[in-house]
């Protein structure tokens, strides 16, 4: 395991590599305020609030469908014997591996496969949050809705309702708190994961940190760094109050 | 049978903090798809559908030639010792981090940790990963640190957590009774904590093996950076086989964690 990841704990002190994050370090102070970096970082602070909030807004496009489709508490057909049985159970397996293929690849692999189809920009670090995220969020409205006192909707749909009229009478007065909470959540990650897809090119402040980083611009880098941490903070504070609002 | 007189409770006010959360919410997310201005037309149209289906015929088929499969699996290799390196440095340096972090120390000391363990926390680990490629130079090391800078930070935290949660009294015996601090704490308090340290460890693992994946994005080695080294040279085939292989090892992972989780789970609950 060591040979594998080539452990060098003394390459740490190269003296070639100390120079290099010496100075990178040593440039950290004091962090670039210069008004035109300003304007610059503060556009890519948009972009990145942007991207995460339309990635998110797209997932619940992709997920909420899924789940809808793939949780067990409303399929009509494992209440008992009848028609349908079997292909009901084949849809349902299929959007469950597509819920799988979906979130098993990594955003930001999606965003540097998009960035190569569509080249650079928003757009792929949007299409890449969406994908995955949407896989998420399928799953795991599966299975809050699962998880839930099933009884009413089942017995909605023992008395002949439809699968969506049981959905909205039967799961949704439970669930609703649970599932927003869930996707206030899944939104704080995607500011999170929003900042890092600049790395592969796709907008937003990860893009401005990497050209500092290639320029060595230990300045720039710092100011990016506070940003990115001050931004992380409240998103966290943002999802907290609107999950104690929806609470 | 008596009729029943009382007024039905009266109608719940309308949930005015609520319309307007959602109305701000629709707001920004309306206001997000105008800021960035993407074509969507652009990106349906016949034309870039045309490129986008050029693009995915590319990839196939996966290069499957025993060399580059040889690769491949060195690389998935790699990926995995990263991941198991950085989540061991992780686990020392939270432990060591952690004793102070839950106040054992007094005041100062566990402010100082917790604000360490915040720091490292928030860092994202491919900003980690960035910064360790220009320390310890581009490599599989500087995907290592990065991971266990990063898990440091959460694994300090969660097992800080479980200490605090611990109960004190079985080391207060042994102290009460002449133990030094170090036995007092080997023989009380870690046998409380150390299952719990280690499911947590498990499980920041199994998280670890899917972010190592994609460190070599910036340097890290890996798996990513063969993706990340076959797109830039336009060698779609060859990035096929590898994102094949990133999906075998999430789902393989995905699929170990579950099956490891249904038979441990009651020790660990």
């Amino acid at each position: 395991m060591l040979a594998l990841s080539e452990f060098r704990p003394w390459a740490l002190f190269d003296g070639g590599n100390l120079a290099v994050i010496g100075g990178f370090l040593a440039g950290f102070f004091p962090p670039d305020g210069s008004p035109a970096f300003m304007a610059l970082l503060f556009k890519a602070t948009l972009e990145t609030l942007a991207m995460a909030t339309a990635g998110t807004a797209l997932a619940l496009l992709i997920g909420a469908p899924l789940g809808f489709v793939t949780t067990r508490a409303l399929s009509i057909s494992r209440i008992g014997p009848g028609p349908g049985r079997v292909q009901a159970g084949v849809v349902r397996q299929a959007a469950r591996w597509l819920l799988m293929v979906l979130r098993a690849i990594p955003e930001i692999v999606w965003a540097l496969l998009f960035v190569r189809a569509l080249g650079l920009g928003p757009a792929s670090g949007v299409l890449a949050l969406a994908i995955t995220y949407g896989g998420m969020l399928g799953k795991v409205y599966a299975e809050i809705l699962e998880s839930t006192d099933t009884r009413p909707a089942r017995a909605l749909l023992e008395g002949g309702s439809g699968r969506f009229a049981a959905l909205c009478y039967g799961l949704l007065p439970n669930t609703a708190q649970e599932l927003a909470s869930y996707t206030v959540y899944r939104w704080e990650c995607a500011v999170r994961a929003s900042v890092v897809m600049g790395f592969v090119g796709a907008g937003g402040l990860g893009q401005l940190m990497d050209q500092s980083m290639k320029m060595l611009n230990g300045g720039e880098a710092s100011s990016i760094l506070l940003v990115f941490l001050a931004l992380v903070l409240l998103a966290d504070l943002l999802s907290n109050a609107l999950r104690r609002l929806l609470a | 049978m008596t009729t029943n007189t009382a007024p039905l409770p009266p109608r719940p006010p309308p949930c005015w903090r609520c319309r307007i959360a959602l109305l701000l919410i629709g707001v920004s997310v309306i206001a997000s798809f105008v800021y960035l201005g993407i074509d969507y037309r652009a990106l349906g149209s016949a034309e870039s559908l045309r490129l986008m289906g050029k693009f995915i015929a590319e990839f196939f088929p996966p290069d499957v030639s025993p060399d580059f499969l040889a690769r491949v699996g060195h690389g998935a290799l790699q990926t995995l010792a990263v991941s198991a390196l950085g989540t061991v440095l992780a686990a020392l340096a939270g432990a060591v981090l952690a004793l102070p972090a839950s106040g054992r120390a007094g005041w100062l000391p566990r402010h100082a940790a917790r604000f360490a363990l915040n720091f490292l926390r928030s860092v994202p680990e491919l900003v980690w990963a960035a910064l360790m490629v220009l320390a310890a130079g581009i490599g599989p090391f500087a995907g290592a640190l990065a991971l266990s800078l990063h898990t440091t930070g959460v694994l300090g935290r969660l097992f800080a957590e479980a200490l605090e949660n611990a109960p004190r009294e079985p080391e207060h015996a042994l102290t009460l009774s002449g133990a030094g601090p170090v036995a007092a704490f080997s023989y009380a308090s870690l046998p409380i904590v150390l299952p719990q340290w280690v499911a947590y460890t498990l499980y920041r693992w199994e998280m670890n093996i899917r972010m190592a994946a994609v460190l070599g994005f910036v340097g890290g080695g890996g798996l990513g950076q063969l993706l990340y080294f076959h797109l830039s040279i336009f060698q779609q085939q060859q990035a096929m086989t590898v994102l094949i292989a990133m999906f075998a090892l999430v789902v393989a992972v995905d699929l170990a964690s579950a099956r490891l989780r249904k038979g441990l789970g009651p020790a660990y609950a």
